[in-house]
């Protein structure tokens, strides 16, 4: 057992799992969707992107990419949350709407990372 | 090889895990603890906000407490935050700028820089391998001749005066070693432009390396290695090395010539001569008694060359060897003895040939104090002490080094020289004397050069198309005439004629040219220059080859056609 490789694995696994906690529930419901899950999601992303720097092979590219589009997502998200709720005056439906379907797409990164991580560990016949 | 990219990713990673914790942790602890709008009411701290005030605050700008003053402990919390972030990006900074220092971090920086700079030559290139004196001296000396080269050298040191030397165009250099493919390969081995390999470390092993990654990763460039024990040089030659160098053979054969051709061997002073050719007074070596001292590999060449021409010899060596049936005397020549055993009141010549450059000095300055006509034939090891020797004005100094350097300028500039020289020193000894009279008729004193043309599509286009297009007769005595004034001869003569594998010496004036034909040429640089006009102009050759002064442009081109020819 590696211990780099048990934290590598708990930060890819913690990333996608607190972005489909905060995904999960009605879109355009704001009580369904808690902000705090938010920012752990984006804080839990940006240190599995920087787990994945310097990795040189083909598969840790992929990664890397992955990674890197899902925190993309998850702060076009926040900010459009932070602008809704400060600016725009409340979060209404349609703009709940929005921040959860972007945080859906990071979801959706964060899987392709995940199916990497299972393919990577099922190749390893040790 | 690494990528600097990559390089810089993995060592930053640290410092950021570092920032983003304390990010994470201060905007958590904000979030945590209530704040207290101006009416006292309690509300808590957006993510925003909490977000916003470390941003300012860890970058240490500080716009107050935002969006309402804080209470107390909020103000205790922002405390552990301020001090936690300076930490955090003082790490990171330092970090950075450790990485721009890191020696692995800089060579992968400075490999990419190369590389780019190599895949991007437009101009045919060399790859010298080995930045040692020899390797300089072979810098320079194509630098001179106007060629382009990289140079792949393991000393970092070294790989810096490559900058400091200051070559006319731009020179990429590597830190490297040559025996690895993968610096060939990155020195541009399979480049389009590569003209050659030339491969002189101080290390025949290395050297061997060398010939062989090009025989086998880019056969159709030549490649010249520097081999200094004869079985590394066979091992060269089985590998079908184009030129193998060996500075003490290459020295011995020159000295062989001095005795036996002298006339030829200033035949070939003149053609590959430049500035770093041996120092010679005019005087020939005599025929008698020869004192040699040092029987190195240096000495142990002078030994067989003097054999071989049959003269007769005593040798003075501190440690001589065993085999040796001939006299010799046990010494360093330094002083006056030991040269009495050797006889050199009678003598009429002594080699200073030690590996020590003190030594050589003293045992030439000995020798001539004792007998002061001696012929003395001195051998410099260093670069660096061209000023003693200079000073001491012997009759020849051998600069081994400066041999190979200017030998393989020479071979790799002048495809057909090598195989001229093996002809003109080993048997047609007479067609050098001719090929020397005719260059004095032609060239008088002045400073000549050897070239070689090729009448190919490439390097002679207006001649090439004459000759496949016309089907022109032309014969090599109307080509070499002077594009100013076609009455006039050039300063240059032909001296080896290369056609479908077979080479002729000096071929006569009423041979007629094919296309494909190779001409090794001798003259001066001016005409060099001339005869290339003539072959890659049409009108220059029109007018050289059949009179006619055809007007440039299309409008003077068809008046031109119309009117009668005179």
């Amino acid at each position: 057992m590696n211990v780099e490789k048990v934290v590598f694995a708990f930060f890819i696994v913690l990333a996608a799992t607190l972005n489909f906690g905060f995904v999960y529930g009605d879109i355009d419901d704001p009580t369904h969707h808690d902000i705090y899950e938010l920012f752990g999601a984006v804080v839990v992303n940006l240190v599995a992107t920087v787990l994945k720097f310097g990795d040189r092979t083909q598969i840790g590219a992929v990664h890397l990419a992955t990674s890197l589009v899902a925190v993309l997502q998850l702060v076009i998200a926040s900010v459009v949350w932070a602008y809704a709720a400060h600016v725009g005056g409340g979060l209404d439906p349609a703009t709940t709407a929005s921040v959860v379907s972007l945080s859906a797409g990071a979801l959706l990164a964060n899987f392709v990372s995940l199916t990497l991580l299972v393919a990577e560990t099922v190749s390893l016949r040790r | 090889m690494t990528s600097p990219i990559f390089i810089a990713l993995r060592r930053l990673r640290p410092p950021l895990l570092v920032l983003i914790a304390v990010y994470a942790v201060g905007i958590v602890g904000f979030v945590l603890i209530p704040g207290q709008d101006a009416e006292g009411r309690p509300v808590p701290m957006s993510i925003f906000h909490a977000f916003y005030f470390i941003t300012y605050t860890a970058s240490t700008i500080g716009f107050g407490e935002l969006p309402h003053a804080f209470t107390d402990t909020q103000r205790l919390w922002a405390t552990v935050v301020i001090y936690l972030s300076v930490i955090g990006w003082a790490y990171t900074i330092g970090a950075l700028l450790a990485l721009g220092r890191d020696r692995g971090f800089r060579q992968a920086l400075r490999r990419e820089t190369f590389e780019r700079e190599v895949r991007r030559r437009a101009e045919p290139f060399f790859i010298v391998c080995g930045y040692g004196e020899t390797g300089a001296l072979i810098c320079a000396g194509l630098d001179r001749s106007n060629l382009r080269f990289v140079v792949v050298e393991v000393d970092e040191a070294r790989v810096a005066e490559v900058d400091l030397a200051g070559y006319t165009a731009s020179t990429p250099a590597i830190q490297g070693d040559a025996r690895l493919p993968e610096n060939l390969l990155a020195a541009g081995l399979r480049h389009s432009r590569c003209r050659g390999v030339l491969a002189v470390t101080d290390d025949d092993e290395a050297n061997l390396a060398v010939a062989i990654a090009v025989r086998l990763l880019n056969p159709r460039i030549p490649v010249l290695a520097r081999a200094r024990s004869e079985e590394v040089a066979d091992n060269m030659r089985s590998f079908r090395t184009d030129h193998v160098i060996n500075p003490f053979t290459v020295f011995g054969e020159y000295l062989s010539l001095l005795l036996r051709a002298p006339r030829v061997y200033e035949l070939l002073d003149r053609l590959v001569g430049s500035a770093a050719s041996p120092e010679t007074t005019d005087r020939l070596p005599p025929r008698g008694h020869w004192v040699v001292c040092g029987y190195g590999r240096f000495g142990r060449e002078v030994v067989e060359c003097f054999d071989r021409e049959g003269l007769d010899l005593t040798i003075i060596d501190p440690d001589p060897p065993a085999d040796a049936d001939r006299p010799v005397v046990r010494g360093t020549g330094t002083n006056e003895a030991p040269l009495r055993a050797a006889g050199i009141e009678r003598a009429v010549g002594i080699v200073a040939g030690t590996d020590n450059d003190v030594n050589n000095l003293s045992i030439a300055v000995t020798a001539r104090s004792v007998k002061p006509d001696l012929y003395v034939i001195v051998r410099q090891n260093h670069t660096a002490n061209a000023a003693l020797f200079q000073a001491f004005g012997a009759d020849y100094t051998v600069v081994s080094r400066a041999i190979v350097a200017e030998h393989c300028i020479a071979l790799v500039r002048t495809p057909l020289l090598a195989p001229f020289i093996a002809r003109v020193t080993r048997g047609d000894e007479a067609a050098g004397v001719t090929a020397l009279e005719r260059l004095e008729a032609v060239a008088g004193t002045q400073r000549t050069t050897a070239w070689s043309i090729r009448l190919s599509a490439a390097g002679a286009a207006a001649m090439h198309r004459a000759l496949m297009l016309d089907h022109a007769s032309i014969t090599l005595g109307a080509l070499l005439r002077d594009p100013a004034a076609r009455e006039r001869p050039l300063h240059a003569l032909a001296l080896l004629l290369a056609r479908d594998e077979a080479t002729t010496l000096l071929p006569p004036d009423d041979t007629e040219l094919r296309a494909g034909d190779e001409l090794l040429l001798a003259g001066t640089n001016a005409a060099r220059e001339r005869l290339q006009q003539t072959l890659d102009n049409e009108n220059v050759r029109d007018y050289v080859l059949l009179g006619r002064d055809i007007p440039g442009g299309l409008v003077w081109q068809r008046f031109g056609r119309h009117a009668p020819s005179a």
